[in-house]
């Protein structure tokens, strides 16, 4: 059962990941992305990481989706389909990703993964709670200066100038 | 239960199409979306590793939540740059933004 699911989640992702970088219409893009994020929200839930399977949802289709859609909407122009979406080398980036998939599949299978036994900890969300507070405290500290920072920066960057 | 390498394999593709993306798009959001693919790539390889190997202690999920909050601020940067560049240069063409070659 569990591997249905799994299949049906890794075409869904897979393919909506090859539409987002080959679909000419960059908006069409951006809604694709946001398929193959949902898709992502269901392997961390089969994963049994609920509470990331929820953050994936809040973060990556809530707000980073419609921030790239903004982006889009924003610099209207290079949504013109006539233009050719891929550069010069795209030939090249194709056979190097293919190659490397190539590569890195290869590792994968061959390796003897270490696997543990045993159900997920059920009260897992408590857990990351505390440790958040606890031994993750400093860099829990440090993400929350990045994102004041990233949002500082974002500001100045995209004011408009006299 | 779905074996690990199922997970690495959905990963490995995952982050080689975000890679094609990033490498071959002439359009910078839509390098940045290649980006995205990739972040959530590396994402799916921690919790599988975490659900798989190291149960007990919660590592793979607070990294990944870290991944998340990083990439966050990255696309907040990245989309304020490519509003500024498209401001000063009518074009977010990564072809055209060759200003620092040597």
């Amino acid at each position: 059962m569990e591997q249905i699911f799994f299949v049906l989640l890794s075409v869904l992702i897979l393919g909506a990941a090859l539409m987002v970088v080959t679909t000419r219409n960059l908006l069409h893009s951006a809604l694709w992305l946001i398929a193959a994020f949902f898709g992502i929200a269901g392997i961390f839930i089969l994963l049994h990481a609920e509470f990331l399977a929820v953050v994936q949802v809040l973060i990556y289709i809530g707000a980073i989706s419609i921030l790239i859609i903004f982006a889009i909407m924003l610099t209207r122009r290079i949504m013109d389909p006539q233009q050719p979406r891929f550069n010069s080398q795209w030939g090249l980036a194709g056979g190097f990703a293919a190659l490397l998939f190539v590569g890195l599949a290869a590792v994968v299978t061959r390796v003897a993964w270490p696997v543990a036994t045993g159900a997920p900890p059920t009260d897992a969300i408590q857990q990351l709670g505390a440790d958040f507070v606890g031994v993750y405290a400093v860099p829990f500290e440090v993400a929350s200066v990045l994102l004041v920072t990233a949002m500082i920066g974002a500001i100045i960057i995209a004011r408009e100038r006299e | 239960m779905v074996p690990l390498t199922w997970y690495l394999i959905l990963a490995a593709a995952l982050f080689c199409i975000g890679l094609f993306g990033v490498l071959a798009r002439k359009n910078a959001v839509a390098v940045l979306m290649g980006v995205e693919l990739m972040l959530n790539a590396v994402n799916i390889n921690l919790l599988a590793f975490w659900r798989y190997t190291a149960l007990g202690q919660l590592v793979g999920q607070a990294f990944a939540v870290f991944v998340i909050t990083v990439a966050a601020a990255e696309v907040a940067v990245g989309v304020a740059l490519f509003i500024a560049i498209y401001r000063q240069r009518d074009t977010v063409n990564v072809e055209e933004l060759d200003d620092m070659k040597g």
